[in-house]
């Protein structure tokens, strides 16, 4: 499937745009989504940290993805 | 009542104090955080805010729910800028009102600290030599 990932701050550097198309298998989850972005993407691996939002919400590593979520990298936040 | 603000103007004093004064308010605490000239031992700038606004505004909800869970609180305003904010600009104003100081004082601590934790917000600071976003690496 394909998901439509958002990037935020650096991770939107390190795409090179505020939203890529990501295809990964059909059941997938947060943590195997990681694990192949970092592979396409291995400036992931660099930062200090950074996690995943499903629909606006944190993501644990086990929950599994939809095609039509709403899917976003959340790098170290740094507001206030 | 809890106002919730992500915007890419300047943010105003008064309109927190309009929002969070009551009648029955005995204290009103606000947290005004600035863009300071220094960082890192270099000299800043300005500042760059993005966010994540539908999520940001949805945790600063729940951090809000969690304040009132702790403390009798009347009125909780928060905003927050997107966009460019030069030195001694205003990025985040934090206030709070309730019966008592005690209460007033620590909740908008709390939601201050946990805002910095949570919420999807990423600041790029400028430097007169370069620039990075903040906390992003080890």
């Amino acid at each position: 499937m394909v998901l439509q990932i958002l990037a935020f701050g650096i991770a939107k550097d390190i795409f090179g745009a505020r939203q890529i198309n990501f295809v990964v298998p059909s059941q997938c989850t947060v943590e195997t989504m990681k694990d192949l972005l970092e592979e396409r993407f291995p400036a992931l691996k660099r930062l200090a940290t950074y996690a995943v939002a499903i629909n606006e919400v944190y993501a644990v590593p086990a929950q599994y993805l939809q095609e039509k979520d709403e899917v976003a990298i959340i790098p170290p936040v740094s507001g206030g | 009542m809890n106002h919730i603000s992500i915007r890419d103007t300047d943010l105003k004093l008064d309109d927190c104090y309009q929002f969070i004064a009551a009648p029955d308010a005995g204290g009103i605490d606000i947290f005004v955080g600035t863009v300071r000239n220094k960082s890192l031992g270099k000299t800043a700038v300005k500042l760059e805010f993005e966010a994540y606004e539908k999520m940001a505004i949805s945790e600063i909800a729940k951090i809000i729910e969690e304040a009132r869970s702790n403390w009798d609180l009347i009125n909780v305003f928060v905003a927050h800028r997107t966009g460019t904010v030069e030195v001694m600009g205003i990025a985040v104003i934090i206030g709070v009102s309730s019966m008592h100081r005690a209460a007033a004082f620590e909740a908008c601590r709390f939601i201050i600290d946990n805002l910095k934790q949570t919420v999807p917000i990423w600041k790029k600071e400028f430097f007169d030599d370069g620039a990075h976003w903040v906390s992003a690496h080890p």
